[in-house]
């Protein structure tokens, strides 16, 4: 089976060419071309296995500067969760100060992966 | 009040942030610099950019906005580097004064030694389009729709349709639908789309939103409140052709066609503005027509990439840095010249002697290319070639100069940059 994309790992955008067979899609068996760095391969190989993005949004947060800070996934989740993590991230209420990097959420959706502050807010 | 510095930054977003470390590093004291913003924070753009993809290029891995812009304030702060913010810059002269206002000052007259425009750029509105029909609440530019959501904490609408394919409409319908909205369809006038091509994929093809080419708005519908658009594909003079008339009941229309420059205070320093990038005509330096006054990152051209406004705007700082202390010779600039499907080069002017392996010239083309040729002529006589797979309007690209092309370079009266199709590339 032959599929064609864009590769999403970083602003180049490369037109990725994948074949595989729909019944082995072990990553060795799936042959990409059109990458121009190792990244792409891996992304590819990824996108037909178990395909998955980096989440980023808001949580409600309570502070006398921002009505909301902003949170990413420190991981990439599997695409098909994004909604559930929507779901979730909706529900949270974070109080200031926070910092820059800190868990918001751990272990949120998979395993291994924490929902993370990506703004400093003092008070 | 009569104030004096050094060094003045007009806008505390990535590139005035990036120009006052550039500034700093070259052995500027940290007091000699003052940052000028008029939001309340430090960051500009970036804070309200929740997305990841910044700082591949500059940092090695991908950080959402917030961060990226967080690394420069941290720096600045441990620098110690002045900065106001809720100040609005009023006036600048030719003799670089700078008027501005804010609640904890009053008005300040400022004399600077050297400026430095760090402004950005503005979205294109409705009014920049003469759309037709009703003036009813729910059009936004995606850029104010953002600041609601991601940094206001609103939201704008729940069925969206959204007119032009920049970065940053795309960016928007994927957070609208994150957020619960439905995007009904991303319009583009034209017959391809700015924005990246990363961002058409996991933006809009990740939730299954339509993007229609060659299409736009014709009209938009609504008493109180946006009730729907008429949208209609357009001819190759990019006329909306009357059968295709179609209309979508939606309470949001967003506008992401085109950003502009920002430079409404540097007209009254009189500098002289490239007509196709709106920013100033600046040399290799990033100084503007006018001595002592330099310019970067979006109020110069508008980037696709904060990396490269941070790279151009520590230049900017390096320069101004160069101009408060020694000052620049006299030397004639030499001018590069944008040809045959090359829409600009920045820098438009530049001192032979000066231009070194460093030099980067960034550009951007007309249309869409595939397996061309960007070469860059020095008094007519090819000096390089540069190979392109593909060249896209949406996509600034850069060249340097080396070697024997660099000696060439610096002897020439002009540098022409133009692509080559066909048979010989």
């Amino acid at each position: 089976m032959k599929k064609t994309f864009t590769c999403v790992v970083c602003p180049i955008g490369c037109e990725l060419h994948i074949e595989f067979d729909p019944e082995d899609i072990s990553p060795e068996q799936i042959k990409v071309s059109g990458n121009s760095c190792p990244r792409g391969e891996k992304y590819a190989k990824s996108e037909i296995v178990n395909p998955e993005r980096t989440l980023t949004s808001t949580v409600k947060l309570n502070s006398k500067i921002l009505p909301v800070l902003p949170v990413k996934t420190d991981k990439p989740i599997s695409k098909d969760k994004i909604f559930d993590a929507m779901h979730i991230i909706n529900g949270l209420i974070v109080s200031a100060p926070v910092n820059a990097g800190n868990v918001i959420c751990k272990d949120f959706i998979n395993k291994g992966v924490n929902l993370v502050a990506c703004r400093t807010v003092s008070e | 009040m009569e104030q004096r510095i050094k060094i003045a930054i007009i806008g505390g977003g990535p590139a005035g942030l990036a120009a006052a470390l550039g500034a700093y590093e070259s052995g500027i004291k940290a007091e000699d610099i003052l940052i000028i913003e008029r939001d309340s924070c430090l960051g500009g753009i970036l804070n309200q950019c929740i997305h990841a993809g910044f700082g591949l290029h500059r940092f090695g891995e991908e950080l959402t906005g917030p961060e990226y812009a967080e690394r420069y304030i941290k720096k600045v702060r441990e620098a110690d580097i002045g900065f106001i913010t809720d100040a609005m810059v009023l006036a600048l002269n030719d003799n670089k004064d700078i008027t501005y206002i804010s609640p904890t000052t009053g008005i300040v007259h400022l004399k600077a030694e050297a400026v430095i425009l760090a402004m950005g750029c503005r979205e294109r509105t409705r009014g920049a389009l003469n759309i037709p029909g009703t003036r009813p609440a729910g059009i936004y530019t995606a850029g104010t729709a953002q600041r609601f959501v991601n940094i206001e904490g609103y939201m704008p609408g729940k069925e969206v349709v959204i007119l032009g394919s920049g970065d940053i409409g795309l960016i928007m319908a994927r957070r609208m639908t994150l957020e619960g909205a439905k995007v009904k369809a991303v319009c583009e006038l034209m017959p391809y789309s700015s924005g990246l091509a990363r961002n058409i994929a996991q933006c809009l093809d990740d939730f299954q939103i339509p993007l229609m080419l060659s299409h736009t708005v014709v009209k938009i519908h609504g008493k109180e409140r946006v009730t729907g658009v008429t949208i209609a594909e357009v001819d190759s003079s990019l006329k909306p052709i009357p059968d295709t008339y179609k209309y979508i009941s939606c309470d949001t229309l967003m506008l992401s066609v085109g950003l502009i420059p920002e430079n409404e205070v540097s007209k009254g320093a009189d500098i002289e503005i490239d007509r196709v990038t709106n920013g100033a005509v600046v040399d290799n330096f990033r100084q503007t027509s006018k001595s002592g006054i330099f310019a970067c990152g979006n109020v110069l051209h508008v980037h696709d990439l904060v990396d490269f406004v941070s790279m151009e705007s520590e230049l900017a700082g390096r320069s101004a840095a160069k101009y408060v202390t020694e000052g620049f010779s006299g030397e004639n600039k030499s001018d590069t010249v944008p040809k045959g499907g090359v829409r600009y080069v920045v820098p438009q002017k530049y001192y032979g002697s000066s231009i070194d392996e460093k030099t980067e010239f960034f550009y951007r083309v007309g249309k869409n290319y595939r397996n061309v040729s960007l070469n860059v002529l020095a008094d007519g006589t090819l000096i390089l070639k540069k190979k392109l797979v593909r060249a896209a309007p949406g996509e600034m690209g850069n060249i340097s100069l080396k070697g024997e092309a660099l000696d060439k370079a610096r002897k020439a009266s002009n540098l022409v940059f133009t692509i080559e199709e066909g048979e010989n590339v």
